[in-house]
């Protein structure tokens, strides 16, 4: 009950509020995107930006898209310094989010039109790349999801898709992709319960008891790797899962062969996301996880048992990470390198953040990632002016951004990270 | 269904928290149980519903001894609780928070919210409830959130309902309405334990009341044939003067005036909605309301914890709208805060580093970078004999210290210098007779010495007896001045302008 909500009050005297200070950074960045888009993507250009967007051989070809570079992005610069302007207005206010979001998803094509002026680039072909990136990012953060959602906060998931990933070279290699798969999940189980025993039976900080999950992974899996591997390699050489395309939806031009044209991983993705929301928002165990990571003694005093649910929940958040994990290897190259999630388990964490700890935002935030990162693997190879190295930094910058910046105050669950006691 | 406990026994450690007690529930009764904190109410309680098991004696329902071996099996015999501290979850909603843990389902274990709104419903009609079954927890005013919790144990088919210190954040008028549905519940049938430590509140609403002290039945009775006087013995276990001892009022000079104050929360709502008052030496201002009606971050703004968003505050005639605490503090305001876990004391430190938290820089303390501990002991001794902190050294860490004792180390370090106002939030929240005693004791010595002093207080009958002027907080604003250095104050009208009804 705020004194606020009720009352008609105090408008006549000026304040600044959280708000009109937020607002007025968005117009900032807005225009700086308007001076960035003027003054080099639209500058800077020539010709035609031309996109494919669709393959020769499909069902249905569509026609290319062909984009006159300079004029588009003047046009985009005008629109962003539009946006920009009405952040400093009062009526600007209420569409700040909505204004920025538009802002750099316009200041991104901008992007892409000067990067590609004079050139042709395959749109699908980057969508494409785009859910397959996004594939162990959705799974990490929905394994934070379910994890944080019983309060636990699950740091250890980047180790949890490396034992994943390990286990499904190892497993495949010796009973093929489906025992590989099935190991993966059961090793990623493993770690989740260690972790959940770990911080909710002994009560262990809980960052750093992921922190250890992850380097103990990480140590172990390198020594295997480097001493193992490398004189055994029938041991890492495991079958790929091949992408399967699903009948009629896999022929619908641009869409199809963007999301039905894929392999088990991102089917099994978005299965996850969907059966977890409906786990978590529809169902009676999931009213009782929710109920665990917000009040927990609340729980408690109606009979639910806390700490059997933090179990079941973080186990279960490790089987999907560990489902993830077995992308980096049965569902792309089919063996095991030191240290392959490069830090995609933490980028997972930052989805689950600007995801609000729902699972379909979760999924959202991974696509918003998996973007960055195809982006950059794509332009690498249309040769930009921005080395390549550059590029490979966008899906952490991305990740920066979004973390600081667009986050706000989205709320975790009120015990998030807090061991429960009994009485 | 009749409940009896008997030769209960718990012990924490080498603490008794319950010894030997007997207690008699009946169905269709009210029985009011009476006592300080930690006089074992809670625990009792906590034992009838499963949260802790016995270490010695029986309860029997109905004649039947029964076994609880945890928090589900109360409820499961027909015994629910409603704990001070409400247990429900905010980002829920009301249907959600009654049927969790007994959820409605169909098939692929979907969640029936429609069913559980009916049944929310149902309840609702038969007990004059009134509570929408869709609204969010944290949307709702803590009288309502109430109704909820008690929703919740019918719900469960409850027959025994405990009610824990039920009153303690409702207004007067919410406590009217919330004894009209103890006494709705009641006549159906139900037995009602209403546990309180304030004897007016028990004196009207119970059948029958038992007094505990130091874990002991120390008192039973019947309210008719009771007086306030010979309960708060029962309970306290000597005579008690309800009276404050007070010097007649003789205002100074104004030492702090607050203008058009307008405050924000950390959300941006405004929580203090221009306010304009002032303080004068030698008197006691109180600040009466329902907590969160903005009196935090008032006192906040007032000591410079807080930014005003808007207007100005003086204190002894200069602006100090924008002076740190420190400053404020050194021209000799005095800040009492409302919670002394989180802002009133670092349980982790000594008691003598506690006792120089706010003057440790000054040059008695302290000499270039270092601290001069020998002083800082001699001084800390000082103030627990002076103040009456009862500990067996100044070098146990603070949290080790009862609540009462932890307060008063509070109290002497804001007081035991060169003062001219006190602020004193919540002053004796959850502390002991005695402790309330002492420490009204030492604010009104302050006073009759001259300092002004601002207490705010959710405890109705404390600010009452202690001011010289109340001031009434509504949603953030001022909404009444009562002056009572010019005779009594109807309470009933403070009453109503806590609960925003201007009279």
């Amino acid at each position: 009950m705020t004194a606020a909500s009720t009352t008609d009050t105090a408008s006549g005297t000026k304040m600044e509020t959280h708000k009109d200070r937020q607002a007025r950074i968005y117009g900032a960045v807005l225009l700086g995107l308007a001076v960035l888009v003027a003054g080099v993507f639209a500058l800077d250009t020539a010709g035609d930006a031309t996109f494919r967007l669709s393959r020769p051989r499909d069902p249905w070809v569509v026609p290319d898209l062909v984009v006159p570079a300079a004029p588009f992005n003047f046009f985009v610069a005008a629109v962003l310094a539009l946006l920009g302007l009405r952040q400093f207005m009062r009526g600007g206010f209420k569409w700040s989010t909505v204004s920025i979001a538009t802002g750099f998803a316009i200041a991104v094509a901008a992007f892409l039109v000067w990067a590609t002026a004079g050139k042709s680039f395959s749109l699908t072909g980057m969508l494409s790349a785009t859910v397959v990136a996004a594939v162990p990012i959705a799974l990490g953060g929905l394994a934070g999801v379910l994890s944080e959602r019983v309060a636990v906060v699950n740091i250890a998931i980047e180790g949890m898709l490396l034992a994943g990933a390990f286990t499904g070279a190892l497993m495949g290699s010796l009973l093929g992709g489906w025992g590989g798969l099935l190991c993966a999940v059961l090793v990623g189980g493993m770690f989740g319960f260690i972790l959940a025993a770990l911080v909710v039976t002994y009560r262990m900080d809980q960052i750093i008891a992921g922190v250890v999950i992850t380097l103990f992974v990480i140590g172990v899996t390198s020594y295997v790797s480097s001493q193992v591997f490398s004189e055994y390699r029938f041991l890492n050489n495991a079958p790929v899962f091949r992408a399967w395309k699903i009948p009629l939806l896999g022929d619908i031009p641009m869409i199809g062969p963007v999301l039905f044209n894929q392999n088990l991983f991102v089917y099994g993705a978005l299965i996850l996301v969907c059966a977890a929301t409906y786990y978590l928002f529809h169902t009676r165990y999931g009213l009782r996880a929710r109920s665990v990571g917000e009040h927990p003694r609340a729980a408690d005093t109606l009979g639910i048992n806390v700490y059997r649910t933090r179990y079941i929940n973080v186990t279960l958040a490790g089987m999907v990470a560990g489902f993830g994990g077995a992308w980096f290897t049965l569902g792309s190259v089919g063996r095991f390198d030191e240290n392959m999630t490069g830090g995609l388990g933490y980028i997972g964490l930052a989805a689950m953040i600007f995801g609000r700890w729902h699972p379909v935002g979760a999924l959202m935030a991974a696509l918003i990632f998996g973007f960055a990162d195809s982006l950059q693997q794509k332009l690498a190879i249309v040769r930009t002016p921005i080395p390549s190295e550059f590029l490979a930094m966008a899906p952490y910058f991305a990740t920066i951004i979004v973390v600081a910046g667009f986050v706000g105050r989205s709320r975790p669950p009120a015990a998030d990270g807090k061991p429960y006691v009994k009485e | 269904m009749d409940v009896e406990l008997r030769g209960i026994t718990k012990r924490f450690g080498p603490v008794t928290a319950n010894d030997n007690v007997n207690l008699t529930i009946r169905a269709g009764e009210v029985l009011g149980l009476l006592g300080e904190n930690g006089a074992g109410k809670s625990t009792m309680m906590n034992i009838l519903s499963g949260l802790y098991s016995p270490d010695e004696g029986q309860i029997l329902i109905d004649g039947k001894p029964v076994d609880f071996e945890g928090p589900g099996d109360g409820i499961a015999a027909g015994i629910g609780m409603v704990h001070q501290h409400f247990m429900l979850v905010p980002v829920f909603t009301v249907a959600e928070n009654v049927i969790l843990g007994v959820e409605p389902t169909g098939r692929l274990d979907y969640l029936d919210l429609k069913t559980a709104r009916a049944q929310v419903r149902d309840i609702n009609d038969k007990y004059g409830l009134e509570v929408d079954p869709d609204a969010l927890i944290e949307e709702l005013p803590v009288g309502i959130q109430q109704r909820v919790e008690i929703i919740k144990v019918l719900f469960r088919s409850a027959e025994v309902l405990i009610l824990d210190e039920p009153t303690a954040v409702l207004t007067p008028q919410e406590v009217e309405d919330f004894f009209g549905i103890v006494k709705s519940l009641r006549d159906a049938g139900k037995a009602i334990v209403f546990i309180t430590h304030k004897l007016h509140e028990i004196l009207e609403i119970a059948d029958r009341i038992n007094v505990l002290r130091g874990g002991r039945i120390t008192g039973e009775g019947d309210p008719k044939s009771l007086t306030e006087q010979q309960l708060a013995e029962m309970m306290v276990g000597r005579p008690v003067s309800f009276d404050v001892q007070k010097a007649p009022f003789k205002p100074g000079e104004t030492l702090l005036e607050a203008r058009d104050l307008v405050v924000l929360n950390d959300n941006d709502d405004i929580a203090v909605d221009r306010a304009s008052f002032h303080i004068r030496s030698g008197e006691v201002v109180g600040i009466a309301g329902v907590q969160g009606n903005g009196q935090s971050e008032l006192i906040e703004t007032l000591t410079g914890l807080m930014h005003a968003a808007s207007g100005s505050v003086s204190f002894l005639g200069k602006d100090v709208t924008h002076a740190s605490a420190r400053e404020r503090h050194r021209m000799g305001m005095a800040h009492v805060p409302e919670d002394r876990h989180k802002s009133g004391m670092i349980a982790n430190f000594t008691i003598y580093e506690n006792m120089v938290l706010n003057t440790y820089y000054e040059d008695r303390f302290s000499s270039g970078p270092s601290i001069k501990w020998p002083e800082v002991l001699k001084t800390a001794a000082k103030y627990s004999v002076d103040f009456d902190v009862r500990t067996p050294s100044i070098y146990l860490k603070a949290g080790n210290l009862s609540g009462g004792n932890q307060q008063k180390m509070v109290v002497a370090r804001e007081l035991e210098r060169e003062t001219k106002l006190v602020i004193a939030s919540q002053p004796t929240r959850g502390l002991d007779v005695g402790s309330i005693e002492y420490i009204h004791k030492r604010l009104m010595e302050a006073r009759d010495e001259g300092d002004g002093v601002l207490i705010v207080s959710s405890e109705l009958d404390e600010i009452m007896s202690l001011s010289d002027r109340i001031l009434v907080m509504f949603e953030g604003r001022i909404v009444a001045e009562f002056d009572t250095a010019a005779g009594p104050v109807d309470k009933n009208a403070v009453g109503l302008a806590m609960a925003g009804v201007h009279a």
